[in-house]
């Protein structure tokens, strides 16, 4: 028995996939992919914090002062924003600023834009962090666990239930979410804090009510993509040996449904990382999402421009995270897209 | 529709039924109640009078959140239009531009996919202002990306597909396949995904609104109520939640929509879930009353009667073995109809039969494989002593994972996608024989050797993906030498493989039978494969044997008809060449039979996944 010939049956894609990893592995062609990705993202990015302010119908320094400022401060602040110089000039100038940390400064109140992310960032990274791990850490057992029962033939009516409570949590919004819980653990059981930032207590709250939604949303995933690889054959392979449970599930099925759970959870974590901003209005939490929506309703555009750009960067980096974990775990060719 | 007539869609219908409803005569029934002031009562809690309590000028807060359905509905209708005219327009001409055009404007709608709504339309929300008609045209816009995707990607399979490509030879212009083709092919899954959006929308609309940054007073929708409700948590909680509800139903009504839209999503779970627990099978008794009719008994062959119980207990064996299914609408389907089936240790045996004969499902009855929603019983299950009805102990798994090995029949399945061949090999050797990690490596290298893959130590390394369909089958088969098999079963361990590649296989499969003297169960629907292979055949139709006999002589000893028939379909060197092969009668028992369609309706196909692979009756296979 020498070489073992072409098999005519596999499908087609099996034997496209091969010839391809003869040429370059499907993980730099998936490198190369995204990294193309990153850098249009970025560009669409900066063109479009650039834009906003000339998108706005009408004058945007007018409509931020209002109609009863005086006109000298109207063009006082115009020459600020650099908006009455040359469009090209004003990317230059825009570019520049960028490579040197230099935001610009509030409208609203005259701080250097720069320094109120800064100072604001951390509250918004570490809410939107431990939201995702939450999130995370919370969907994969859950998610399994149902699945688990769901096709041990016992619990069905449990599994069902668990699946109800999943879907009204999916379909309530998240500040709603918040609200029901500062109803419930603050107003009701004065368990913690209903609002502010800083400690244990009153970190609780935001962290879960920013997390609950998605883990609801991660776990019936984790939940239908647990069912599909049960049923499996090679999960039969598996059984036939007789492996410990723990092996079975952990070795041979989690790594199965990682792919799935990452890609969906990746997106998940970008929505999560803009929720912040509602979660933080919620509970008056100082970061940079309370700062954008104040500088939205203010119509604070270096402020918007700064917050709004740092938001699509902590997003970018979100992606090119959950890219950089799937090329490492994904040993599969799996790892293509339309 | 006949799809609203499930629980689902009449909650659906009856649901946005009120939703309407109460939208077309909120504003006219409760306009009053919801603008008459009452300072006295302004910040009342939740009472008989206002159930939700009363806001700051002590309107009623109930009567507010009926009366702000008729907006909130309004610009959620409004946005989802916006977003669905948009996802089409750019989805369709996308998909009839020239492919560099198609994929840009596909690669940008991907990059703004990556972006939260709630970004892109705060984004939007900067440069129309935080009004009412800010937050619609935004929403709206957000939305066009994903439904621009999803557009895209149905129009395009529906324009791949061999009719639109007639339609097009013919001389039908883009503008009529879009109209007269695709159009119409992906209005239904479009509809599930607006119903989707809309719901989507809904809490988009409400979160903008929240914040401040949607519908502005003194106009209000729910989000800005609760906004207004929230400042008052403490005094009258109902202030924010009574909105919320709101919320809440409205979005569960449109999700509910959108699964009874659906043809696929969720279906399957949901059938599952609804299949009340397999009911209590017979055990004794009826085996004998429903066999009678269609049994012969049997051969009388003194080769297969040698090797029957007058020996000593054989090697594994089932007795009065039944198998059943719930059928989706809480009964149960009997697949295997208490069957008597044993092995003895070295032999080879040979079930063979037509996919859903069940002989599937009693090889892995026998390996003890069969899992929810399958209900196994039998008056006896054993594998060498082991008694495989009760709770295994340690040990017995010990053994059951050394000693009984299982080749299933597509090998593109059965081997573990996201785990190297070297490890899935190592596995039974380290977990089961406490082999270190090298002397299980050791163990794995001898055991692909021994199935002829060649440089089995460079190979180890490999993901199944890089092994060929063949590699992967005698893979298969080297795992289970990596152990000590007493058995090993094969279900239909070729039928997924090229013939040339069947028959390396199947010398694989008689190399290990004859080094290790292991027994096999060699499952297969081609009778000339197993006479090639076995000492002793079973036959099996509708989950009953029908016959059984010695391999050597099924041409002189089959009495059964359906036997006789899959014999005559054989074509041997006398053969006639210029006549049609023989076709077996398809008279047999239509009532009783459970065919895989019938079965794969009740939803619980899974349990069975070796019978999917229709193979054809009239298919024959005499290369072996």
């Amino acid at each position: 028995m020498t070489t073992v010939p072409k098999l005519s049956s596999p499908a087609p894609r099996q034997t496209n996939a091969l010839r391809l990893s003869d040429r370059l592995s499907p993980r730099t062609l998936f490198a190369i992919r995204r990294s193309g990705r990153l850098l249009a993202s970025l560009l669409i990015v900066i063109l479009a914090t650039f834009f906003v302010v000339h998108l706005v119908p009408g004058d945007p320094v007018r409509a931020a002062l209002g109609p009863t400022a005086p006109a000298g401060l109207v063009e006082n602040v115009r020459a600020d924003l650099g908006l009455d110089k040359p469009i090209t000039d004003q990317f230059v100038d825009y570019l520049g600023g960028l490579l040197t940390g230099d935001l610009g400064t509030s409208v609203q109140t005259r701080q250097e834009v720069a320094e109120v992310i800064s100072s604001r960032f951390p509250t918004t990274l570490i809410l939107a962090a431990s939201g995702f791990a939450v999130a995370l850490l919370g969907a994969l057992p859950l998610g399994m666990g149902t699945a688990l029962i769901a096709r041990s033939g016992r619990g069905r009516t449990l599994s069902s239930s668990i699946s109800g409570v999943f879907g009204i949590i999916i379909a309530t919004p998240d500040f709603l979410l918040s609200v029901g819980l500062i109803g419930v653990f603050s107003v009701g059981m004065g368990l913690f804090a209903p609002a502010g930032w800083g400690d244990f207590s009153t970190a609780v709250l935001p962290i879960v009510g920013l997390a609950l939604g998605p883990m609801a949303y991660l776990a019936r995933i984790v939940q239908v993509e647990m069912i599909k690889v049960l049923d499996e054959t090679y999960i039969s392979t598996a059984r036939a040996k007789r492996l410990p449970n723990r092996i079975l599930l952990l070795r041979h099925a989690l790594p199965n449904i990682v792919t799935s759970t990452l890609t969906v959870g990746g997106l998940l974590l970008a929505g999560l990382t803009a929720g912040t901003v509602v979660i933080e209005t919620v509970f008056a939490i100082p970061g940079m999402g309370n700062t954008l929506v104040s500088a939205v309703g203010a119509k604070d555009y270096p402020m918007i421009q700064g917050v709004v750009l740092v938001f699509a960067l902590m997003i970018l980096a979100v992606n090119l995270i959950v890219d950089l974990i799937l090329i490492t775990l994904d040993p599969r060719t799996s790892i293509t897209e339309g | 529709m006949k799809k609203f007539a499930s629980p689902i869609g009449l909650a659906a219908v009856v649901g946005l039924l009120l939703l309407i409803a109460v939208a077309i005569v909120g504003p006219i029934v409760w306009g009053d109640a919801a603008t008459s002031r009452n300072v006295a009562e302004r910040w009342g809690a939740a009472s008989p009078a206002h159930p939700f309590g009363t806001d700051d000028l002590g309107r009623d807060i109930l009567a507010r959140v009926l009366v702000a359905s008729r907006l909130s509905l309004l610009l959620t209708a409004g946005a989802t239009a916006i977003g669905l005219t948009g996802g089409l327009i750019i989805g369709l001409a996308a998909s009839i531009m020239p492919s560099r055009l198609r994929r840009a404007v596909v690669w940008v709608m991907d990059i703004l996919l990556a972006f939260p709504w709630l970004l892109l339309v705060l984004f939007f929300t900067v440069i129309w202002g935080a009004t009412a008609t800010g937050a619609m045209l935004a929403i709206g816009l957000s939305g066009i990306p994903n439904l621009t995707r999803l557009v895209y990607n149905l129009a395009s399979s529906v324009s791949g597909t061999d009719y639109v490509r007639a339609a097009r030879v013919v001389g039908v212009g883009p503008v009529g396949i879009l109209t007269r083709h695709v159009l119409p092919n992906i209005a239904s899954p479009l509809l599930v995904q607006a119903a989707a959006a809309a719901s989507v929308t809904l809490l988009s609309f409400a979160g903008l609104s929240f914040l401040g940054l949607g519908v502005q007073a003194p106009a209000y929708d729910w989000g800005r109520q609760i906004n207004e409700g929230i400042g008052q948590i403490y005094s009258n909680p109902m202030g924010a939640i009574g909105p919320g509800l709101a919320i809440v139903f409205a979005g569960l009504i449109f999700t509910l929509i959108s699964e009874a839209l659906a043809d696929q999503p969720g279906q399957g779970i949901g059938r599952l879930v609804a299949a009340s627990r397999a009911a209590v099978l017979p055990t004794d008794g009826r085996s004998g009353e429903s066999g009678s009719e269609s049994t012969v008994r049997l051969n009388k062959s003194p080769d297969a009667t040698a090797t029957e119980p007058a020996e000593a207990a054989p090697l594994a064996e089932v007795k009065g073995l039944h198998v059943a299914f719930p059928d989706g609408g809480g009964g149960v389907v009997e697949r295997v109809h208490g069957i008597d089936f044993s092995v003895s240790q070295g032999e080879t045996v040979g079930i063979v039969g037509e996919s859903g004969s069940g002989k599937s499902l009693t090889a892995l009855a026998l390996a003890g494989l069969l899992v929810p929603p399958a209900a196994v019983a039998a008056r006896r299950r054993a594998f060498d002593g082991i008694d495989l009805s009760s709770e295994l102990t340690q040990s017995d798994r010990r053994r059951l994972g050394t000693e009984l090995g299982v080749v299933f029949q597509d090998p593109l399945t059965s081997l573990n996608p996201a785990l190297t061949i070297g490890r899935q090999l190592t596995e039974v050797p380290e977990t089961h024989l406490k082999m270190s990690r090298r002397a299980a490596r050791e163990r794995a290298v001898d055991g692909l050797e021994a199935v002829g893959i060649h440089s089995a130590v460079h190979r180890m390394g490999d993901y199944p993906h890089q092994f060929s369909g063949g590699m992967r089958q005698r893979a298969m088969i080297g795992m289970a030498l990596t152990a000590e098999p007493k058995l090993i079963i094969a279900d239909e361990p070729t039928t997924a493989l090229d013939v040339t590649v069947q028959k390396q296989v199947l010398g694989v499969l008689r190399a290990a039978k004859e080094s290790t003297n292991t027994a096999v169960v060699l499952i297969s629907h081609d009778i000339a494969l197993v006479a090639g292979f076995c000492d002793r055949i079973v036959v099996m139709k509708d989950g009953q044997i029908v016959e059984e006999l010695s391999a050597g002589r099924i041409r002189e000893d089959a009495q059964h008809p359906y036997t006789r028939g899959l014999i005559a379909c054989l074509p041997d060197m006398r053969s006639d060449r210029s006549r049609p092969l023989p076709v077996i009668d398809e008279v047999v028992r239509p009532a009783e039979r459970h065919g895989p369609d019938q079965f794969a309706d009740g939803g619980s196909g899974e349990g069975d996944p070796s019978e999917h692979v229709a193979t054809g009756r009239d298919e024959v296979r005499s290369l072996l």
